[in-house]
Parts: C-alpha cells; structure tokens; sequence
C-alpha cells in the first residue's frame, strides 16, 4: 500500500498521502466567494451612487470610493473581523480592495509589538510587497505591449 | 542499560508531579478540567504572545516544583524548549529559576526528549529531581511560521491549530506514582512530504518507526500496552500511522490515542486537531498522567513527534525531516 520496502519508498508514501487528503470544497467555496465578493461590490456601488449623488465625478469619484472600502477594510482588520470574513469567503475577500488593505494592516498590528519602525513600517508589506511588486510589473509589461501595438 | 536504541532504567526515575496551563479554546475539551491553571485571556495580561507563552512556561515549571513540594535549591536541572526562534521562551522562562537550565529543540517532541534526557540524567546518579517542560502558543507560532493573525485567508483541510498551553513535570530519584522505564531514542525520518499544512503525513514515519523499534527492542507488541500515546499527528497522521504499523504487522487500532486528535472538543478551524510543542505536554500532564495515578492506565508508551522544519527550508522547497522520541510509562498501584 505505502509500499516502504519498494525503491520508490517516497514516491509511493506520497501517493498514498495525497490519496488520503481530505476533498476541498471547491463548489461551496465558489459559491461563498462568489456570495461575499459580491457583496463587497455591491457595497462600493452603492458609495458610487450616494457620492455621485452628493456631485463627484470622474477620478474624485472613483478614489473616494476606493478609499471608504480601504478603510473599512482596515477598520475590519483591527476590529479582529475581517480574517473570519475570510477563513470562510477565501478568494471573495481577498481579491476586492479590502483584501489589499486586509494584508496590509494585518501585518501592520502583528509586528507592532517590534516598535512602529522596525515592526509595524518594515514589515507592513511583507504579504502586500508581492502584490506590489507584480502589479506595477505587469502594468509595465502590459504598457509596453500596448505601445507597440 | 541498552538494546538497539533504547535505553532501559535501571532505578526508574519517578515522576513526582506535574503541572499544566492551557488556554481558552483547550478548556472547552477533555483537558480543561484537568488542567491546573485554564486562562481566560490567550495574552495572559501581558503585552505580548510572546511573553504569554514564556509566563505560561514559568508558571508551569512554577506550579509542578511547589506541587512535588521542593524548592529551588532541590532541582538540579530543568530541560525545556519550545518552538520559538532561539528557543526563546524556554530561555527566557529560565530566568525566574535558580536552577540551571537546559535548552532543547525537538520541535512538538520536546516533552518526550525532556523526560528522556531527564531520567537518563536521574539513572545515571547525576540528578537528584529535574523538570521537564515544554508548552507553544497559537498566536506566537502563527506569526512565525504562517501568516499574521488577522490576515483573512482560508486554511486548508489538513492543518491543525497549534495548542496554547504548557506542562512540565518533576522527574525524581525517589517519590512518586508513575515510573519512567525505559526509552527510545527517535531517528530523523523524512519521507518527501513537502506540504507544510500536512505535518501529520511528515511525521507519521518517524512515529511508526519509533514505535517499532520500541516493540522490537523491548520485546513488547502494541497489546500489552494500555495505551499509546502519540504527540500531534492530528487525525490524518493518525490513521496514516496506523497503516504504516499495520503493514509491519503491528496493530495499534486498538489503544492508540493522539494527544493532538483528542485536545479540541469542537471541530470549527482545528480540522485535523491539535499540534504544538504545548499540545503532547498538556494532555501528558493533566489527563494521562492524572489517569495514570488513579490507576486507569497501568502501562502507558507516550511517543511524541516532531516535525523538524523552519521558514526558510520550507520557503527553499525541501521536506520535513521528523523525529519521534518514545518513553514507557508504567503506574504503581
């Protein structure tokens, strides 16, 4: 079965290991964060519309918007909310704006007890940085693709 | 004396008393009413994880020293580790005491390398009593080997929850219920597993491997033991070590119990159950060994395990080497 006795001992372990795993749930999780990505967005439409409504436009629009849903994101965050948000929605929280701030401020106030220089600054982008670094990159990339075409 | 690489005491050093502290979520499983001290609060009312689980250590070590009704001057040694960097809280936690110290690495196998080393040190007429303890914090763990506590992402099916605890014991020449007698020594096992979240598929060849080498040394088959004691295989490790022994003709089905698959009562996020250095230390030392003094358990083989790994070799892809140290446990009556 694991077949320790035969040459390929570790090949054999792991395909009974991976034989063994328990199933993700991929439809219940597709659903969930297909549920609360949703409803993420559907909460910075309606901002949309109220701050239209109050007469921005344009860019002002579309930052403001962005910076509320920033916001709560981190108000979330502190208020220890957010990562049970997550644990059950995945993807659905994680990929909106908020999902940024998430990783963001949650590093942001577990090194604080390292001091507000070396904690709470230096490691703030220790999840983010990645993001960071491969969004402005392929910005770039897709940029000059673009130029010629 | 020793056969192949287990050790057999010939005074069988006793083990004395034994203390545990466990947190919230533990309270509400089997332990939490045999463990001493149950916090409320994981941070303990200091500022940090960190030093919650170093307070959570001392204490203790604190508790099972008054509990063998000794004082500083009559402890000559105290081992201890914990999975922190540098062992910090086990260092750290070794200042309030005027004994000497000293540090261990074994990951979650700790509590079974400290009653090892320390009865081999008492049956070697260098010690008198010595204390044993081990114990890990969940949010202090997260932090160095996942992610940050708040970070919103899912955990897979096959993790576990590190346990929030700490148990020690004293080990000691002459008084006490339970005997520590005999020992063997684990090997590093490491069968390609890569996954990080799966640890109890890591370990369970470094537990089947100990275990057998046990039987085989102390001529001995899984029946005669009342029960067998793993560290945090959680479920999936469980039964994978059960296949595993099955396949050498061992049988463990029967009286095989893991520390880190009993420790949580409720099934929310834990999925696979307990692990942790605190997770083998604070069953050990609240419920089994409190079992074992009221005569429930007679023989006991308690084999913690393991995993060997760091940040920085799971980030360079390699597997985790494991290892499993097993103690026989025998209870007068």
């Amino acid at each position: 079965m694991t077949g320790k006795n035969a040459q390929n001992c570790n090949e054999n372990y792991l395909k009974y290991v991976k034989q063994l795993d328990p199933p993700t749930k991929h439809f219940k999780n597709c659903l969930s964060a297909f549920g609360v990505g949703g409803l993420i967005c559907t909460i910075g439409q309606f901002f949309r519309f109220m701050l239209e409504y109050a007469g921005l436009s344009g860019d002002e629009l579309a930052g403001a918007v962005s910076v509320i849903l920033i916001f709560l994101g981190c108000l979330l965050t502190g208020l220890g909310v957010y990562d049970r948000i997550g644990r059950h929605a995945g993807a659905g929280s994680i990929v909106p704006i908020t999902g940024f701030a998430n990783s963001v401020t949650s590093p942001a106030l577990e090194f604080k007890t390292e001091g507000y220089i070396y904690g709470t600054a230096a490691k703030m982008f220790t999840i983010a940085g990645a993001i960071i670094v491969y969004g402005v990159f392929s910005g770039v990339l897709v940029g000059i693709i673009y130029y010629f075409l | 004396m020793k056969k192949g690489n287990t050790l057999f005491f010939e005074t069988q050093p006793k083990i004395r008393s034994y203390a545990a502290i466990c947190g919230s979520k533990e309270k509400e499983g089997v332990i939490g009413s045999y463990a001493d001290i149950t916090l409320s609060d994981d941070m303990y009312g200091e500022s940090t994880y960190e030093k919650a689980e170093c307070k959570m250590l001392s204490n203790a070590v604190r508790l099972a020293v008054e509990k063998a009704a000794l004082t500083d001057a009559d402890i000559d040694v105290l081992l201890s580790g914990d999975l922190l960097n540098q062992i910090i809280s086990a260092s750290f936690a070794a200042r309030d005491f005027q004994f000497p110290f000293l540090g261990l690495y074994s990951a979650c196998s700790t509590m079974s390398e400290g009653m090892l080393l320390a009865a081999a040190l008492i049956d070697g007429g260098f010690a008198e009593n010595c204390v044993a303890a081990t114990g890990s914090h969940f949010a202090s763990a997260e932090r160095q080997y996942r992610y940050p506590l708040e970070l919103g992402c899912t955990r897979p099916p096959q993790s576990q929850w590190t346990v929030t605890g700490a148990g020690g014991c004293v080990i000691s020449a002459d008084k006490g219920d339970i005997r520590i007698v005999n020992a063997t020594l684990g090997r590093v096992r490491d069968w390609g597993v890569t996954d990080v979240n799966n640890m109890g598929a890591a370990m369970a060849p470094a537990a089947a491997d100990t275990l057998m080498r046990h039987f085989k040394d102390t001529d001995t088959l899984p029946e005669d033991y009342d029960m067998i004691i793993t560290g945090d295989l959680g479920a999936l490790g469980s039964r994978i070590l059960k296949d595993l022994m099955w396949e050498k003709g061992y049988s463990i089905s029967e009286n095989h119990v893991d520390c880190g698959e009993i420790i949580y009562k409720v099934i929310e996020d834990e999925f696979q159950g307990g692990s942790g250095a605190g997770c083998s230390a604070v069953v050990m030392n609240s419920y089994v060994f409190t079992k074992m003094s009221a005569g429930l358990y007679k023989r006991v083989l308690f084999a913690a395990t393991g995993a060997l790994l760091s940040t920085v070799s799971s980030g360079q892809g390699e597997s985790i080497p494991c290892i499993s140290h097993a103690v026989q446990l025998e209870a007068d009556l």
